[in-house]
């Protein structure tokens, strides 16, 4: 696995007591945690226990019921991010954040071409050169190895897996330094989740880049993450180095979800 | 063409009572101050179907005053049937003086043109719009493309001339084709094909869009600069034709394919007809001579 640079002296995002509230209900609350640049934050947890919440009000698209939420930027400035005006926070999303959605018709456009999918971002933030455009995302396309001659292809007439790299790509291709991730493997079998963890290795590897995973299944958390958080009717209930929590829990409920785990 | 004084009884000057008008003229103000930003209006029932010019004719009976002189337009034409009866809509309800002659009118209403004669500072043109939310292809929610203008989040308008050239090698969009006004909001020019975009660019005469069924209204004022999306490698191209109008012989008019039989046979001519009619008249006057 990637060392992340512990050099760097500050954190890339940093959150104080996040909560979000529906009504009487929880959705999460009180998380705090620091991620560094080139760290991969798991988060963990049974379905309900409210990581897709913490993601979405992370990830700046679900106001938070309390809480802070800092993100040093590209230039050193530190934001809040739910202090920016809109239009600043939009083009924080497009410039140096990305999302990668568990189910890939919500990321992608699908009716046009995997190009233009790729390209959108580009254009969004000022690229008018057609040709230069379709190199880019040409090149995207061989990264995340989808072949070269289905660059004008729909999405819809590819498979599952291809959609969800097709959707990395075009997450990737402005060179976002935070990603968030909810469930990029789900619902993909595991031959091609294994691919897909591999290429997805590589590509923050090479890329830098800060991820913010969250999932269900603990061998994805122990093959991308540094870092684990579980959670547990939503609220943090461990969070430690990932082969720390998954070889020795110390929370009850974290035992049991190790312990789960079904061996093949 | 001026028959009488005096209106249809019963109607107030113009169809539209006062109080509507002053609404519609604040609206107005209000898109002439943004251009190309879509101002809400509380449109009103006319007394023709949606789609068939609703916006436009409520504009058009905001601004017009007893003095003005009304040309209306469709796809170019004088006499056809939308063009016609709106005419005579405002000859019976306004007692305005009408004209087909395009340097005479004082407020031309068109669908789907914009006249080949140049217009000048004391025209207004009303376009009829039936969809004047340029983003609606990309993206279906209201809430989203408001917040896209809001913002300036153009992107997506880019996504769909790439899709063009991905796909056909050139872009295929040849009416409604986007435009960028004053540098700022992205706008539906209503769907007059592209040959008529750069006209829109510093065009001296006010340009005043009417959407009926979506009840918006937004506006170009004189002398701002209109400047058509595209690519720098891709740049923005007008239709040209391999023929001259076979009626006036003009080479730089928009020009329609008619069919004459069913044996293929076909002419092209101007889609203007008062343009076409006056160059074939002054050849006329110049073969006599």
């Amino acid at each position: 696995m990637m060392p992340f640079d512990l050099n760097t002296e500050r954190p890339l995002l940093r959150v104080d007591g996040l909560a979000r509230h529906y009504g009487d209900r929880i959705g999460c609350t009180d998380v705090s945690f620091d991620l560094w640049p080139g760290e991969v934050l798991g988060i963990v947890g049974e379905s309900g226990s409210g990581k897709t919440t913490l993601l979405n009000t992370l990830s700046a698209r679900l106001e938070p019921t309390a809480g802070r939420i800092e993100y040093r930027t590209r230039d050193g400035e530190v934001v809040d991010v739910y202090g920016l005006s809109e239009p600043r926070r939009r083009l924080l999303m497009r410039t140096e954040w990305g999302i990668v959605h568990q189910n890939p018709r919500d990321g992608l456009r699908m009716a046009v071409s995997a190009g233009a999918n790729i390209g959108e971002r580009l254009m969004a933030v000022g690229a008018r050169h057609y040709g230069g455009i379709r190199a880019q995302a040409i090149d995207w396309m061989g990264r995340v190895e989808i072949k070269e001659e289905r660059v004008d292809d729909l999405p819809r007439t590819f498979s599952g897996g291809m959609q969800q790299r097709l959707q990395i790509a075009r997450n990737l291709v402005t060179g976002p330094r935070l990603v968030f991730m909810d469930e990029p493997t789900g619902g993909l079998d595991v031959s091609v989740q294994a691919r897909l963890l591999d290429l997805l290795r590589t590509l923050v590897g090479q890329m830098g880049l800060s991820v913010v995973l969250v999932t269900h299944d603990l061998a994805v958390a122990r093959l991308l993450a540094h870092r684990l958080m579980v959670m547990k009717d939503g609220r943090v209930v461990e969070q430690g180095l990932t082969d720390q929590v998954l070889d020795d829990p110390h929370h009850p409920y974290t035992q049991l979800l190790v312990s789960s785990v079904l061996q093949v | 063409m001026r028959p009488s004084d005096d209106t249809l009884a019963g109607y107030n000057f113009a169809y539209l009572d006062e109080q509507t008008k002053r609404m519609i003229r604040r609206a107005i103000l209000k898109a002439v101050a943004i251009p190309g930003y879509q101002v809400p209006f509380a449109g009103r029932e006319m007394p023709l179907p949606y789609g068939w010019g609703t916006g436009g004719i409520q504009v058009t009976a905001a601004v017009i005053g007893p003095d003005d002189t009304l040309k209306v337009i469709d796809q170019g034409a004088d006499d056809t049937t939308n063009a016609v009866s709106i005419r005579r809509f405002f000859a019976t309800v306004a007692n305005v003086a009408t004209t087909e002659k395009t340097t005479e009118a004082t407020v031309i209403q068109t669908r789907h043109r914009i006249p080949e004669k140049p217009l000048t500072e004391d025209q207004i043109l009303v376009y009829q719009v039936p969809i004047p939310e340029p983003l609606r292809w990309m993206e279906a929610r209201e809430t989203e493309t408001r917040k896209m203008h809001a913002l300036e989040d153009y992107g997506v308008m880019h996504v769909k001339l790439y899709e063009d050239i991905a796909h056909l090698g050139r872009i295929a969009t040849s009416y409604d084709y986007p435009v960028k006004v004053n540098g700022r909001y992205v706008m539906a020019p209503s769907p007059i094909p592209k040959f008529d975009n750069p006209k829109m660019d510093r065009m001296p005469a006010l340009q005043l869009f009417g959407a009926g069924r979506e009840k918006r209204i937004y506006a170009v004022p004189p002398y701002t600069r209109v400047e058509s999306l595209d690519f720098e490698d891709h740049p923005f191209e007008v239709q040209t034709w391999d023929h001259a109008c076979a009626l006036c012989g003009s080479t730089e008019s928009y020009l329609d394919e008619v069919v004459m039989d069913d044996q293929g046979g076909r002419m092209f001519v101007c889609s203007d007809t008062d343009f076409c009619g006056e160059r074939q008249a002054a050849q006329a006057r110049e073969a006599a001579e």
